[in-house]
């Protein structure tokens, strides 16, 4: 360590003199009103700068030294950071206290990382390791599954949680259902909202207009979004790639204006409210019963609680996302499934093959879009008021990240990656403002150190000899 | 003599003012390889585009005729040269599903009988007893092309990992699964090396004689084209200049001008 440390200490120290000359313009001062007609003064914040190139010249130190492979000078350091952020020290904002927090874990990971990664590539490898390996890919999906039926009985689910729970399945069952489309057929589509969209107003528009219930929406509902998705894969499914991915942008656009400006359907930006939830054997979830019916306390003889309705949703939508998964696993295993999946990977050949391509795409977004359909009904019950607000393309660009980050064409990747995209922003809204910066932190790691997504291994959709026989690979 | 599987008749294909090919007519037939040689730029892959759907040839008739009925190439799309007339190829640069395993490569091959018995998937979602037998005899198909051509220990590799020489086998065992009535294969000892030439060649003729189909063959391999053609069409700046016989042709001087300028060496190499 000894004849390099000057050189890094240098190194620190540059970094540290080219932040603190950057942010001093920055952070420094800021300039305030000093009322009174006095015109503009500084405040100044020195202590915020100083904190943070302090924090700047360790976290610097400790990178170079993990990057020279002393590992326990930098876990050292990175720990102190942490601690520093952690303690109840008086810094000047909450912010401050983060930052040096998050660099801290960020300075121990780079330092663990080669040894970790070693460590469990060694592991892996060894006979025990790879049994492990094999039963915990096969026991995780059922682990989680398990996890999500029983969360509602869990002593900590309150409401906070639940609205987490339902909000996170629903893109769970977002990102399955795109899962098909992108990751499946290889068919970038960056308008996918607009068919939940469609599943939403069509849901809103009947019950409210026409008094029909969720359960005799729902197929319908599914249907009018496969029948969009099929209107829309007609003209455009001809177009490979970029050209494909900025048409169904547009259609995604189109479809939302539309629902903003066709007022007399819509009700244009005001939107559509009073929405009936689901009904549970046509009894409704409310203290009171409106004319007519029966409330679920009633007819089940338990005392009511507003809880119930969440739960009842909850399960809802666990189920139709679970539905969308079944779906996917047996289509793969389908010969349609596997044309989707070798369109994703050579056109030409399929068609020298003799495989329809317009046909085989145009399956995969109606089915795509369907699934986006029920998702779409399922959101207007629960939230009883839809607007176009709701469908907006940053909804669409989310979906499409969590399945891109969860590994194209991965059914638990999605699971995970909706996990980490929607739950950690949520449970992270303490950061306030700074949230967004740690979302796009995240998506940048997942995808530097894992460019094929949280889960790139694929399964075969069929295999001559049985799996683990050797000779397979 | 059988009548011939597939006729061309004074095929023209032009790009703008290019003409790629000027009116090129011959015939091949089942039971036999026929080989398409000629200099780089001849036409030879144009040839094959037009035969297989990928170009719509500016002029002429492509006619095949076999046990399924009469098909005139020219007028059907893409797939259904592929899925209707059962012509099947493969690609001068390899065209596998390299992320999907060997065994699922073959199944995609077989799609459409596979989709009709699956009745388009909904016998196949509720598990259909007719659609799991068929594709039982499909995963047999399969097993016994990757026998033949020796892959069978390898069938749940993702093709893209497989040897050089492994992959064009399997292109061809893929292009097979398909039961065509004519095998059209582009370039396939391209990047091999003479063990690997040697066993496609065996490959080739027991297509030929076992399965009975027509192959016609793009090739700048010699030791492949005389070793096994039956018939040789040349061709040099879209024209037709030779057809024949490997020994006819190996004489012709139109041919050795065409491919050496003088020099009668380099065709034996």
């Amino acid at each position: 360590m000894g004849p390099r440390l000057p050189l890094m200490l240098k190194d620190a120290g540059l970094t540290a003199f080219v932040a603190a000359a950057l942010g001093f313009f920055v952070v420094g001062f800021r300039t305030v009103d000093q009322g009174g007609g006095k015109g503009l003064g500084f405040d100044y914040q020195l202590v915020d700068l100083a904190v943070a190139v302090v924090a700047i010249f360790v976290g610097r130190l400790g990178l170079s030294m993990a990057a020279n492979g002393l590992r326990w000078p930098a876990i050292a350091l990175g720990i102190a950071m942490i601690a520093a952020g952690a303690s109840p020290m008086k810094l000047p904002s909450g912010f401050l206290h983060w930052f040096v927090a998050l660099g801290g874990v960020l300075l121990v990971i780079r330092a663990v990382w080669p040894w970790a990664n070693d460590a469990m590539g060694a592991a892996a490898r060894t006979p025990s390791g790879v049994a492990l390996g094999k039963a915990g890919a096969k026991w995780f999906g059922w682990l989680l599954l398990a996890g999500a039926v029983l969360l509602p009985a869990m002593p900590f689910a309150d409401q906070k949680t639940m609205d987490l729970g339902v909000l996170i399945l629903t893109y769970v069952m977002l990102g399955w259902g795109l899962n098909i489309v992108v990751g499946l057929a290889g068919l970038l589509d960056l308008g996918y909202v607009a068919f939940y969209a469609v599943g939403a107003y069509a849901y809103a528009l009947l019950s409210t207009q026409y008094g029909l219930g969720f359960w005799t929406v729902l197929p319908l509902a599914g249907m009018m979004a496969a029948l969009f998705g099929i209107m829309l894969g007609f003209p455009v499914l001809r177009l490979r790639g970029d050209y494909l991915a900025i048409v169904t942008l547009g259609f995604g656009e189109i479809i939302r204006l539309v629902l903003l400006n066709w007022f007399d359907l819509t009700n244009g930006p005001a939107g559509i409210g009073s929405i009936p939830g689901p009904t549970l054997f046509g009894a409704v979830f409310a203290e009171t019963p409106p004319p007519g019916k029966q409330t679920v306390s009633e007819m089940l003889g338990i005392a009511f609680d507003g809880n119930h309705r969440l739960i009842f949703l909850y399960y809802i939508i666990l189920g139709l996302a679970l539905i969308t998964n079944l779906f996917t696993q047996r289509m793969r295993r389908l010969p349609v499934g596997r044309a989707w999946e070798a369109l994703r990977e050579d056109e030409t050949a399929c068609q020298a093959l003799g495989i329809n391509p317009t046909n085989t795409k145009l399956t995969a977004f109606a089915i795509g879009a369907m699934f986006a359909g029920f998702a779409g009904s399922f959101f207007a019950a629960k939230q009883r008021f839809i607007s176009p607000e709701s469908f907006v393309f940053i909804e669409s660009a989310i979906i499409l990240a969590i399945v891109v980050l969860g590994g194209m064409g991965s059914q638990i990747g999605v699971v995970l990656a909706a996990v980490l995209l929607i739950g950690l922003p949520e449970w992270f809204r303490d950061l306030g403002n700074y949230r967004m910066l740690a979302f796009g932190l995240a998506m940048v790691l997942i995808m530097v150190f894992r460019p094929r997504g949280l889960i790139s291994h694929r399964e075969p959709s069929i295999r001559l000899h049985p799996a683990g026989s050797g000779g397979g690979g | 003599m059988s009548p011939p599987l597939i006729e061309v008749e004074h095929l023209t294909m032009r790009f703008g003012g290019l003409v790629a090919i000027d009116d090129v007519s011959f015939a091949a037939r089942a039971h036999a390889i026929t080989a398409v040689i000629g200099p780089n730029g001849a036409g030879k892959t144009t040839v094959f585009n037009c035969i297989t759907g990928f170009y719509k040839p500016t002029i002429g008739r492509l006619t095949l005729r076999s046990p399924g009925g009469e098909f005139l190439l020219e007028r059907m799309r893409g797939h259904e040269i592929g899925q209707k007339a059962r012509v099947a190829r493969t690609f001068q640069n390899i065209r596998l599903f390299s992320g999907m395993t060997v065994l699922e490569n073959l199944m995609v091959a077989q799609h459409n009988k596979l989709m009709r018995a699956s009745g388009w998937s909904l016998l196949g979602l509720v598990g259909a007893g007719r659609f799991r037998r068929a594709e039982g005899a499909a995963i047999e198909l399969a097993r016994l092309w990757l026998e033949r051509i020796g892959l069978l220990a390898d069938a749940d590799r993702p093709a893209g990992e497989l040897p050089y020489g492994a992959q064009r086998r399997l292109e061809i065992a893929r292009a097979m699964c398909t039961e065509p009535v004519l095998l059209c294969l582009d370039e396939p000892a391209a990047g091999l090396n003479p063990r690997e030439s040697a066993e496609l060649n065996q490959l080739l003729v027991s297509i030929r004689d076992r399965d009975g189909i027509g192959v016609l063959l793009i090739e700048h391999d010699m030791s492949v084209v005389m070793n096994i053609s039956d018939h040789i069409v040349v061709l040099d700046y879209g024209r037709k200049i030779a057809e024949g016989a490997p020994l006819a042709v190996r004489n012709d001087p139109a041919v050795i001008r065409a491919y050496l300028g003088t020099d009668e060496e380099a065709l034996d190499a």
